[in-house]
């Protein structure tokens, strides 16, 4: 595929990984304006929750963060079971009526993002959901876009980009090479 | 025996049959699920859809209600279809083998069996039997096990008592015909429980229990002292034969726990109970309905117990 060669060029030419935090502060900056006092906020664990909380600081919002483990929504539980940490989703909120920006580390195929939507259904109808996250990757499987992003990225499947969270919480970006199953 | 027949090829569970035997990695991966599964009771839609399209076949071949009836709500909560059967009045009664009605049941595409059985081994029978693809849960066999009773005692425990490292545990009564007290005994002590202690009267004491790695206690006044949890067992009369006992009057002098025997343990200990109880014999109803009573949270922690076990086992 031309698109995935170049995509490889890019990486192996540059081999540079943009700053979280920078990216993390221009997501700030765009999600600012829309930002009403009512707003709720739910990061998706695990990295989309270390996202969510630098976020839902930094713009004030009032109520507290929910959080969200999508395990028990995931639509590949039949071929490779159960995740071995499932941590508790907590909404600390009304989600029935609210406005809720979704937050999310890295977005990839769509579906985790497709399971966190529908946990939260199971909470109430909310107004509406919008979805921020730090990275779109690309690659996607479902028909889900983000409405605030901090960068578009770019990279082929064997690729997998990870969030850290460092010690004294701030934010960086690695990447490494992963084995594919055969198609 | 060369491999845990609860486990598969890779060393995950696949078959829930005995807490005995169970590496501590899988029942603390039990109760952290079960922890997630608590908080879905409290939502609009009490109901995940971890297993759509799986039936999940209750064989009580026993009765019960608390137990079948929890399984049945979690399955449920799980978005499997449940069928129930009471076996004791159909097929079994006309002359079908157990194996038979299990393979007809297959042949229906089950999924999963929760077997109750009056027989120590049955589900672990019908777990040899059946095809790889279907996974059996023990829901108490004869006097055997009830591993799904144990892990939400335990689970109880940690929700109470936080930690297991530092706990004194006391099981009070009828430890000769409880699969209870013995599927908890292995998770206690393998959960790290220093010191676990069964109180009774010889004639309702397994011989050798002390193998177990428990303290044996005659005598509530010395057995209580300085216990974190009490647990209490039902008498089970219909499992007694002959006279072990004089009378449940004075079982209930010696070992009925009181208020004025429950002060001898920690004050903050906390009282549990299986259930079904027999209230003014092994236990007083001021204690059952006391403040260190978690009878009625033991219930409740069931279904999210249930609901970690099935997810796990389906899984897998």
């Amino acid at each position: 595929m031309q698109r995935s060669i170049s995509y490889n060029l890019f990486l192996t030419v540059t081999m540079q990984l943009p700053d979280a935090e920078q990216l993390l502060a221009a997501l700030t900056e765009r999600l600012r304006p829309d930002v009403g006092e009512t707003d709720v906020m739910i990061g998706i664990h695990t990295g989309g929750v270390w996202v969510a909380k630098r976020l839902h600081q930094a713009l004030g919002i009032s109520s507290p963060l929910g959080v969200l483990d999508i395990s028990f929504y995931r639509d590949d539980y039949s071929k490779i079971g159960l995740h071995p940490q499932v941590k508790p989703s907590d909404l600390p909120f009304e989600v029935e009526g609210s406005r809720i920006i979704l937050v999310d580390d890295v977005l990839y195929t769509g579906r985790t993002i497709r399971a966190a939507v529908n946990e939260i259904f199971d909470y109430g109808r909310p107004a509406c959901i919008h979805l921020a996250t730090l990275i779109d990757r690309g690659g996607r499987e479902l028909p889900i876009a983000a409405q605030y992003v901090g960068a578009i990225l770019p990279l082929p499947a064997d690729k997998m980009l990870e969030l850290k969270q460092e010690s004294d919480g701030k934010l960086s970006l690695g990447v490494r090479d992963i084995c594919l199953p055969e198609k | 025996m060369n491999r845990n027949p609860q486990l598969n090829k890779h060393g995950e569970l696949q078959h829930l049959l005995t807490t005995e035997g169970l590496p501590v990695s899988i029942l603390l991966h039990i109760l952290d699920t079960a922890e997630s599964f608590a908080g879905v009771t409290e939502r609009e839609v009490k109901k995940i859809p971890l297993l759509r399209g799986k039936s999940v076949f209750n064989l009580f071949f026993e009765s019960s209600t608390r137990t079948r009836t929890t399984f049945e709500i979690a399955a449920k909560r799980l978005s499997a279809d449940v069928i129930n059967l009471n076996i004791a009045a159909s097929a079994q009664s006309k002359g079908e083998t157990l194996l038979d009605t299990v393979n007809n049941l297959s042949a229906m595409h089950a999924d999963m069996f929760v077997v109750r059985h009056l027989q120590s081994g049955a589900a672990h029978m019908i777990a040899s039997h059946v095809r790889p693809e279907i996974h059996v849960i023990n829901a108490g066999d004869g006097r055997h096990a009830h591993p799904t009773q144990a892990l939400l005692d335990m689970f109880t425990i940690r929700r109470y008592k936080k930690d297991f490292h530092n706990l004194r545990v006391a099981i009070v009564g009828d430890i000769l015909h409880s699969r209870v007290a013995r599927s908890q005994i292995h998770a206690l002590t393998t959960l790290g429980v220093p010191e676990v202690r069964v109180i009774a009267p010889k004639t309702l004491l397994p011989s050798k229990v002390e193998r177990l790695g428990v303290r044996v206690y005659h005598d509530m006044v010395q057995g209580l002292k300085d216990i974190d949890v009490l647990i209490m067992l039902r008498l089970q009369n219909e499992r007694m034969l002959g006279a072990s006992l004089p009378s449940a009057e004075e079982y209930f002098k010696y070992y009925g726990l009181t208020q004025e025997k429950l002060s001898l343990a920690k004050q903050d200990a906390i009282v549990m109970h299986p259930g079904p109880m027999n209230r003014g014999v092994e236990i007083d109803s001021a204690v059952a309905d006391g403040k260190q009573s978690v009878i009625l949270s033991q219930v409740t922690f069931g279904i999210a117990v249930r609901m970690a076990v099935m997810s796990i086992l389906a899984g897998n």
